[in-house]
């Protein structure tokens, strides 16, 4: 059976959580994940979303962060203070499950401005929303993300939220709570922090992919993984559980809500 | 209370306005009277600002604003607040950015009579060096050292809400976001509301805000879309797709605003001149 790029990114990501993990969720990317991981193989996985929604099932994907069908369906809905202070700062969250615009090779984020200087950038980004403390308090980060020289970059024009920092125990020092981020999924493969130097390095490709392909979309010298291991391709299942839920999302937005 | 009447009396040229609603809820209508009436000088604040504040900023009504995320919720960029901070278009905007954890924080801390608010927050991120509001602080206790930024206490919150009862108490249902706490931190506070009923029959746990908090209640039918009410009516994906083209060019954004909100006297004249209805359910 034949799939996207995108399709497998988003497969390998769902797999990779647990039934029974407490996530926190960004919307887009990890959200379209998650609810996959829902409805395969963690039916009992637990979905919060800053919006203040805590174990959310929604039966079509959201569109944004504070979807009424996130409520609906949620255990129950807190304020967003609530949200933030007891529940991911109180330590409660096993996974924060993050997009970005830019990542460095330690994983750190940008999701701030790209180009020029802060103040006048040649783009302006929506900004921080919750990362910067879903990435310093939950447990463990994911990141998930299309791997492309923009996106890959050797330097971010902004560090919005922390991830492995300056590499080595830099992120240790830092005060930041967590391991970091532990996986960083992508079309091409997925990368994990190196033990020591916490650089992050190619452990497994994608089939079908190079992995000079890899290095060609990755804007510092990428290090790989010996051995490297190969995803398992998508099953059929996993497929048609995600295209139902695409296509269901899209009937009931009147567009793709799987947003880049 | 007319809500033109709301706004007349209660925000003032140069105020700090908190219009406040976490994609669920925001209060449209009560900020198309502030485009209307021409406030200027605003601080405006706002953990999400999106469409309306698009609308306020590309109408030169704000002066600065305070925000953790800025964009149209499931579309993308806000185009009027990329062009006032890529070019100072209208006007220069100064912007205060922070993180969401953070910006209730600075709500709660304002709702609790807090000079600031504190919180594990900013490690190893490059805001703090743009924003002089977020700064370091230790516990008196064990030594840790922790973020620590200013109460916010707005002159004037405005929030909308499913219902009031005749006295003016209001009940907010769904993802009630941060509203509570912006009223609660507010000098005054404006609600808009889709019905007012005789009984509001409020479960004992709800977010309930009593009248004697609040300076204004008015009934404003479909007063948040294009975003949504729960149990009322779902939000408005097609004019949110629909606004990245109309705000993309500021002649296209200035023709639309100009007929449709300063051509309007209210909110249900509004609808009709830009040919919208809010969506008949929730799923």
């Amino acid at each position: 059976m034949s799939y996207t790029p995108s399709e497998i990114m988003t497969i390998e990501a769902a797999r990779r959580l647990e039934n029974g993990t407490v996530c926190f969720v960004g919307i887009g990317l990890p959200s379209a994940a998650a609810n996959l991981a829902r409805l395969t193989h963690a039916p009992d996985v637990v979905l919060i979303y800053e919006s203040g929604t805590i174990g959310a099932k929604p039966d079509v994907l959201p569109l944004s962060i504070g979807d009424g069908e996130l409520a609906e369906h949620a255990d129950t809905v807190v304020s967003v203070p609530e949200i933030f202070r007891y529940w991911l700062q109180g330590g409660r969250v096993d996974v924060g499950f993050l997009g970005a615009a830019q990542v460095d090779r330690f994983g750190n984020i940008n999701t701030t401005v790209i180009g020029g200087d802060y103040a006048k950038p040649r783009v302006r980004l929506p900004g921080a929303g919750g990362a910067p403390e879903i990435a310093s308090n939950a447990k463990e980060t994911w990141i998930i993300i299309k791997q492309t020289k923009r996106s890959f970059v050797s330097r971010l024009d902004f560090l919005t939220s922390v991830g492995h920092l300056d590499g080595g125990d830099s992120r240790a020092k830092s005060g930041a709570r967590g391991a970091g981020p532990t996986a960083v999924i992508t079309d091409m493969g997925v990368l994990a922090p190196d033990p020591v130097t916490r650089e992050l390095t190619l452990v497994a490709i994608h089939p079908g992919i190079t992995v000079e392909e890899a290095r060609a979309n990755t804007g510092w010298d990428l290090k790989v993984a010996s051995p490297l291991a190969t995803t398992a391709a998508p099953t059929a299942q996993e497929l048609a559980t995600l295209r139902e839920l695409q296509e269901k999302t899209a009937k009931a937005h009147g567009t793709s809500a799987v947003s880049e | 209370m007319p809500l033109a009447d709301a706004v007349s009396r209660f925000v003032k040229d140069g105020q700090t306005v908190a219009m406040e609603g976490f994609t669920h809820l925001i209060p449209f209508a009560a900020g198309h009277e502030v485009v209307r009436q021409a406030r200027r000088d605003l601080m405006l604040v706002r953990m999400t600002p999106d469409i309306i504040y698009d609308q306020l900023i590309g109408m030169g009504c704000a002066r600065g604003l305070v925000f953790s995320w800025g964009g149209n919720p499931g579309v993308g960029s806000i185009h009027r607040f990329r062009d006032a901070i890529q070019n100072e278009w209208p006007r220069p905007l100064a912007i205060q950015e922070h993180s969401h954890a953070d910006m209730a924080g600075r709500y709660q801390a304002g709702a609790s009579g807090l000079p600031f608010s504190v919180l594990r927050g900013y490690v190893g991120s490059d805001l703090p060096k743009h924003n002089d509001n977020i700064r370091a602080i230790s516990c008196p206790f064990t030594g840790e050292k922790l973020a620590a930024t200013p109460a916010i206490n707005p002159d004037v919150a405005v929030i909308h809400a499913q219902r009031a009862d005749r006295k003016g108490n209001v009940l907010l249902t769904g993802i009630v976001g941060i509203q509570k706490e912006a009223v609660l931190a507010a000098r005054s506070a404006i609600v808009t509301v889709e019905e007012v009923v005789d009984d509001l029959e409020a479960p004992m746990n709800a977010c309930f805000i009593p009248h004697w908090v609040l300076s204004a209640v008015c009934e404003v039918p479909g007063g948040a879309h294009p975003s949504y009410a729960h149990g009322y009516y779902g939000r408005d994906n097609a004019f949110c797709k629909a606004w990245d083209a109309i705000s993309r060019e500021r002649d296209t954004f200035l023709e639309w605003m100009k007929k449709h909100v300063l051509g309007t006297k209210t909110h249900a004249e509004f609808m009709r001149s830009a040919g919208l209805s809010v969506p008949a359910t929730m799923r």
